[in-house]
């Protein structure tokens, strides 16, 4: 596992070379992963690196001042508590919509399985504006959540729907059906089935959709606008937080705030992978 | 009797995958169920196991009706074509799984496991994933497994159908050893007649959604009940009126008694200890035999004759050789006019 993130920067261009070690570099591989490397820097790692620099800027007081304002502290809170609400939220819905289109035969399937893309394909702020129209000031089903902490987890959830459907889908296509058959003729009810034999195989695919949605929300702006009102200390999200220190010319704060969300949203992925393997162990 | 089948019939829209099947295993012996893919065979194990339902008809094993019974109750040890393994356990945690079901206390479940493995000689696997062990090791494994829950029947379906040749003989010979040791009723599936022949003390031919005919190994290639269980069990030629095996036709190169079918050899092979010849038939007539051609041949495929070796030599045959056949005395043959198969 020593070599599992060497190999993870340079999946994009040798993907033979995945689980070798130093050693197996060729002369070709070598330029692969100096290539990917480059890149991977190029786009992520200085820029990132450039963050935390700026944050340090105003030294360390400046840095915890800035995280301490009860303000930035509140959309801290209500943004990652939200995302992870959602996400939560996201491994049961998706794996269950997963579920339903891949093992279940009905009417509208095919029409179900190209809708579940749609929050991907729209503009977030025409989500947001889509949200507003049902649950806004005046909803025909009678639930102003507008401006409201709801409101955020709404737009959260309508956004980050399709990640672990799409992420949980053709994995548990390809399961084998024999294994549960086997299963079951070896007295295992259906729950012991799902639980011991389908959901290990379905855990990896699920972190990965997990990642992705938390991802996701922590950085969501665009569908937020609209439908939360930014009101500072209820519905203000970290991203706009950040949009009104850019806008103050305080580049540092906005850099400390970020740098704190890098932090959070690294901690997050490595507890989602270290559950995954868990899981996929246990049986 | 272990397994009671009764007028089960299975349809798969308009295809009858079993048609009004009743099959009748006894305790203890190892069973073979052979026939052609797509034959019905793999259903009839699938219902008997529960892992499908019969649309009409009935299956009771130890005496008990476990038509509407779920596979979770049948007390059935199924084993997979392909291993069906669980991937993410590791062999003992395979094993171990259907007694872990049944809450054995572990002290227990870690004896069982030990024996097992000991069984299936899979004991230093026991930690590996199943990624790590081969084909053969698999399905060891995947039968330990179906064992550990002392199942009243045992079922595999094409067991040995995704080995090599090699290891597809040698788990063969285990499986029947095995079966000598644990004597538990035991049904597997298999299109391989030579797998069937060796293994089982019993074999049920399917064909199309119907039993053929039931038998031992030798009641079915001395005395097949019709064509097709002839044509299933080993190769099978026409010599005039009749189909039989190639090995029971005599040659001569003289002509003999009255009977007898001139030809030429075409076609001369030796493959190891026996020599296969086809034999161009010739018009009879002059024999004295009625000369049409549905009697004869003539017109038709030419003959098979398998002879042993230095028989062959014996008669210093070469191609081109004119020769007598005639049906060896107590020959297998069944008429050749008849249909295969009656139509579904």
């Amino acid at each position: 596992m020593a070599t599992a993130t060497v190999g993870a920067t340079a999946r994009p261009t040798s993907p033979r070379r995945r689980a070798g070690a130093r050693t197996t570099l060729t002369a070709g591989s070598s330029l692969g992963l100096g290539i990917a490397v480059t890149w991977f820097s190029l786009l992520v790692l200085i820029p990132l690196t450039a963050i935390v620099a700026t944050s340090a800027g105003r030294g360390w007081s400046g840095y915890v001042d800035t995280l301490a304002n009860p303000q930035t502290m509140a959309a801290i809170q209500l943004t990652v508590g939200q995302s992870l609400l959602v996400t939560v939220i996201n491994i049961v819905m998706g794996t269950v919509i997963a579920w339903v289109l891949v093992r279940d035969r009905f009417w509208g399937r095919a029409v179900l399985d190209v809708i579940i893309d749609i929050p991907f394909a729209l503009p977030t702020i025409v989500a947001g504006l889509v949200l507003l129209g049902l649950y806004g000031n005046g909803s025909p089903i009678g639930l102003d959540w507008a401006y409201t902490e709801r409101a955020v987890l709404l737009a959260l959830a309508f956004v980050t729907l399709p990640f672990i459907v799409r992420t949980v889908q053709p994995v548990l296509e390809e399961l084998d059906h024999d294994v549960e058959e086997a299963a079951a003729s070896l007295g295992a009810k259906r729950l012991t089935i799902f639980r011991r034999i389908i959901l290990p195989s379905l855990a990896p695919a699920i972190a990965a959709g997990a990642a992705l949605s938390f991802a996701r929300a922590i950085a969501e702006y665009g569908s937020l606008v609209l439908l939360s009102g930014n009101k500072p200390f209820s519905t203000e999200v970290v991203s706009v937080r950040v949009l009104s220190f850019i806008e103050n010319g305080s580049t540092e704060s906005a850099a400390a705030v970020a740098s704190l969300m890098l932090a959070v949203a690294l901690f997050v992925i490595v507890v989602l992978d270290v559950v995954q393997r868990r899981v996929s162990r246990r049986g | 009797m272990s397994i009671e089948v009764t007028n089960v019939t299975k349809k798969y829209g308009d295809f009858y995958a079993l048609d009004d099947v009743s099959v009748s295993l006894p305790t203890g012996q190892l069973t073979a169920l052979l026939g052609p893919s797509g034959g019905g065979k793999s259903t009839l194990l699938r219902i008997i196991a529960g892992l499908d339902t019969a649309d009409s008809g009935s299956v009771a094993i130890e005496g008990t009706n476990a038509t509407k019974l779920p596979p979770q109750k049948r007390n059935v040890g199924f084993v997979f074509q392909h291993y069906a393994v669980f991937k993410h356990m590791t062999v003992a945690k395979n094993v171990a799984f259907g007694l872990e079901i049944r809450k054995t206390p572990k002290a227990e479940v870690k004896r069982r496991v030990g024996e097992l493995l000991e069984l299936v000689h899979l004991s230093q696997f026991a930690d590996r994933l199943p990624s790590q062990l081969s084909g053969g090791q698999r399905q060891r494994m995947a039968l330990a497994r179906a064992l550990a829950v002392e199942p009243s029947v045992l079922l595999l379906d094409e067991p040995f159908g995704a080995l090599d040749a090699k290891v597809r003989k040698e788990l063969r010979e285990w499986l029947r050893r095995l079966h000598d040791e644990v004597h538990v009723t035991t049904v597997f599936v298999t299109h391989d007649q030579e797998e069937a022949m060796e293994v089982a003390d019993e074999i049920v031919v399917i064909n199309q959604g119907r039993v053929e005919q039931v038998g031992s190994p030798d009641q079915l290639y001395d005395e097949p009940a019709n064509d097709f269980v002839m044509g299933f069990l080993g190769e099978v030629t026409r010599l005039g009126p009749v189909r039989l095996r190639p090995h029971d036709i005599e040659v001569a190169t003289t002509p003999g008694r009255a009977g007898t079918f001139p030809g030429t050899v075409t076609r001369l092979l030796r493959v190891g200890f026996e020599v296969r010849l086809q034999v161009e038939l010739e018009d009879v007539s002059r024999d004295g035999r009625s000369a049409t051609s549905s009697t004869t041949g003539v017109g038709a495929a030419p003959v098979s004759v398998v002879l042993p070796r230095s028989h062959a030599r014996s008669l210093d045959l070469e191609l081109g050789s004119r020769v007598w056949l005639t049906a060896a005395v107590g020959a297998v043959t069944v008429p050749a006019m008849v249909p295969a198969v009656v139509a579904v």
